[in-house]
């Protein structure tokens, strides 16, 4: 045998063994979490990883996007007709993909996830197109010690703070003079976290984004008596310098708290477990204030959902099940904080199970939580929120500043023909 | 034809990214068109150039009291609110939804010149603020630069390596690196300027107030580019002749009559050149403003391309945007024509 006959073996051998993998069909999926939390994006990897080798036929490849270009991302790429197999969505965000036929139902029957949390399940026309591996929730970080120093009472679910006691509590902790502020807003996060974190206070003021019995204005709800007190109380708390306003510094946010710089924080649960771990049983997860309207938190958070182009939706479906088994929600639970999306996952969790660290946030979201608009028009109308609260925050007359957001909001939805409500 | 074929592979890239976007955006602009929607579009004519553009003026006499005094808070007339002549006034349906852009006292009445989309004209206003500024400020800042760095001296070229470095580094990376230089706590300026006055400087958040937020941005803005710009001033002081230099000398002329009577004329061509390419950079802000402010604090730091961007991307609003893209096209092809009849060969 020659030398150039054993080449030739060796390569018809290799290309035999090399024949199953290339057979796999390429399934692209695309995520948010780029530069984010390394631990999330871990346990995604885990989970394609472990699917890729359970069968032969699929073979998934993550890209993530940092999360604040991630939704103008996949703007642009629906655009373009570029759209990979599977994408993350946030849930709000879920109906305008949907009506704007970037994504398609999801091609797998609605009793498998009969488990899940209501929050976890994005449903639009009266068909489900994402499902959650997790839920979220938001609290007001405190710390114990702090609280009971100044006198301050530990509000409970079932009695919240008032807008009175929660005002007077930050003036004390002002007052105190040993924090730079007594409340950190992460005002620094000019994404989806304002509509997500701050629309719930205007609600419980008896305001909201839009209104919702018709969806079609938001005259009167972004606007009303109720929205204007809201914004009224907002711009005080920068005025007051009682948080830190909208040039905040990201570094600032993230170790403000920890290294007691803050007083309290209002943030999620997938940010619980370093303070957890740093202040131990001195650190409280408090419910939101009640600000007339009862106490409100946001729900939905990301979740996985199939593109309208999509060729190949029997294996993007397939990921989809396989991903959003028990033990992989127990995973991203156990690796970042999030709300498991079953109870059954929920048991499998170091903070989750009963008597977990954590498990106070099942209990906030079951009491307080409370969806955003659900409405293709959202997209638009949290921009607009967003910038009303900004500009409220740096000075801008309330009432003027919540009339223009009205007005372009309602604008929108007249320029879409009311979005399809 | 060879001609043709070695410019083909440039002519196509421009005819796809350049031409054909630009016609495009002219077509769109006077449609519907969402960035997706199942929705079909429709033709609108001039209503997108309308809602940017519409102003309208309305004066207001000062509230007076039953007996006809005025009433006064804080020694100052009050005005009834604007939002009643503004929303849903059947007496003034040409103002309706329009909102206060400026005002200013008139006697004892105040008068508001109103808008329509009063974000847009911020970031007019500030886009031409922000050409008016830099371009002396960037142009003549370089041009001393390049005097000093153009000396025989030993070691001159690390000088010019170091003026020449923000250029290289994008301007994303500027941007976040001021955004802790400008940080309203313990940023490095704040900080700088406290240990100058031996701690007498009070902390200035330099981007989070509306008086400081343009500004900061103009002097990073001017940084960043000086260095690009004192290179092509540099590359022009170097083919002015010697020996012009040599019989300014002999003649006993002084370093200043020198530069305003060889170095000066000998520029000529490199300034139109300078000027031309600051004001088209400067017409294109977009990066710090999306990287520093979002536009904020309430819209003192919006631009053009900026909104272009922002509508046609963030709110789905693809007419939108490209309805201002058509706008500065036209502003910046005027000012083109301009410059150029401005700086024209004059024979």
């Amino acid at each position: 045998m020659g030398r150039f006959a054993k080449l030739t073996g060796i390569l018809a051998l290799t290309t035999a063994l090399a024949g199953p993998a290339l057979a796999a069909t390429e399934l692209s999926m695309w995520y948010h979490g780029a530069g984010g939390d390394s631990a999330e994006r871990d346990t995604f990897a885990r989970i394609i990883k472990e699917f890729n080798e359970s069968q032969s036929d699929w073979e998934v490849k993550l890209q993530a996007f940092p999360q604040i270009a991630y939704n103008d991302a996949i703007t642009a790429a629906a655009v373009a007709g570029k759209l990979p197999d599977i994408i993350d969505v946030d849930g709000p965000i879920m109906p305008n993909w949907a009506w704007s036929k970037y994504m398609q139902p999801l091609p797998i029957p609605e009793e498998k996830f009969a488990k899940f949390l209501p929050g976890t399940l994005g449903h639009w026309d009266g068909k489900l197109y994402s499902v959650g591996l997790w839920d979220a929730a938001v609290a007001m970080y405190a710390r114990k010690s702090v609280l009971e120093e100044n006198g301050i009472r530990i509000p409970t679910l079932d009695k919240p703070w008032t807008l009175e006691e929660f005002d007077a509590a930050l003036v004390k902790l002002k007052d105190s003079g040993k924090f730079d502020y007594p409340l950190d807003l992460a005002m620094n996060d000019k994404g989806e976290w304002y509509p997500y974190a701050f629309s719930p206070f205007l609600q419980s003021f008896g305001g909201d984004i839009v209104d919702r019995s018709t969806y079609k204005t938001a005259e009167g709800a972004l606007n009303g008596e109720a929205a204007v007190k809201f914004g009224k109380w907002w711009q005080s708390l920068f005025e007051r310098k009682l948080a830190p306003g909208t040039s905040q510094d990201t570094a600032d946010h993230d170790t403000g708290f920890l290294e007691g710089k803050y007083a309290l924080q209002w943030n999620g649960n997938w940010a619980a477990l370093k303070p957890l771990d740093k202040f131990g049983d001195d650190m409280l997860f408090l419910p939101a204030p009640d600000f007339g309207h009862g106490p409100k938190i946001g729900a939905a958070s990301w979740q996985l959902g199939i593109s309208a182009s999509s060729e190949h939706a029997d294996g993007a479906a397939k990921f989809i099940e396989f991903a959003t088994q028990d033990k992989y929600l127990a995973a991203f639970s156990n690796a970042i904080g999030l709300i498991p999306a079953t109870a059954e996952a929920a048991q499998m969790t170091e903070n989750y199970k009963d008597g977990g660290k954590l498990a106070v946030f099942y209990d906030l979201s079951a009491k307080q939580a409370l969806v955003r608009p659900v409405t293709p028009g959202y997209v638009f109308a949290a921009k607009e929120f967003r910038k009303a609260l900004s500009d409220i925050a740096d000075g801008a007359d309330v009432q003027d500043t919540l009339d223009a957001a009205a007005d372009a909001i309602t604008a929108d939805i007249e320029k879409n023909s009311g979005y399809g409500h | 034809m060879a001609g043709w074929l070695m410019a083909g592979p440039s002519l196509a890239i421009l005819a796809i990214f350049l031409i054909l976007p630009f016609f495009l955006a002219f077509g769109l602009s006077f449609t519907n068109q969402r960035l997706i929607s199942p929705n079909p579009t429709e033709y609108v004519g001039m209503r997108n150039f309308e809602s940017l553009l519409g102003v309208g003026t309305l004066t207001l006499e000062p509230l007076r009291g039953e007996n006809g005094d005025l009433i006064l808070e804080d020694g100052a007339p009050t005005y009834p609110r604007l939002r009643g002549y503004t929303r849903n006034n059947p007496d003034y349906p040409h103002l309706n939804g329009m909102r206060e852009w400026i005002s200013w006292t008139w006697g004892e009445n105040r008068v508001y010149v109103l808008a329509s989309d009063v974000v847009f004209m911020r970031a007019l206003v500030n886009t031409f603020m922000f050409v008016l500024i830099v371009a002396p400020l960037q142009g003549a800042l370089a041009l001393g630069l390049a005097l000093l760095v153009n000396q025989k001296l030993k070691g001159i070229n690390a000088f010019r390596a170091i003026f020449f470095m923000p250029v290289v580094v994008s301007m994303v990376v500027v941007a976040l690196l001021w955004r802790f230089i400008y940080d309203g706590q313990n940023g490095l300026l704040n900080t700088l300027l406290a240990f100058l006055t031996f701690g007498g400087f009070k902390p200035v958040d330099w981007l989070g107030n509306t008086s400081t937020a343009f500004g900061a941005m103009i002097a990073m803005s001017i940084w960043q580019a000086v260095g690009f710009h004192m290179v092509i001033w540099l590359s022009g002081l170097q083919t002015i002749p010697e020996h012009l230099y040599e019989a300014a000398r002999i003649e006993g002329a002084s370093r200043w009559q020198t530069f305003v009577h060889v170095t000066w004329p000998g520029l000529r061509n490199t300034a139109v050149l300078v000027l031309i390419v600051i004001t088209m950079q400067a017409f294109a802000l977009f990066t710090q403003v999306d990287v520093m402010t979002n536009g904020g604090p309430i819209d003192s730091t919006q631009s053009l391309v900026y909104q272009a961007v922002q509508r046609g991307y963030g709110q789905q609003d693809i007419a939108g945007g490209s309805a201002i893209s058509v706008l500065l096209f036209l502003i910046v092809l005027s000012i083109s024509l301009i410059q150029r009849y401005l700086t024209r060969e004059r024979t």
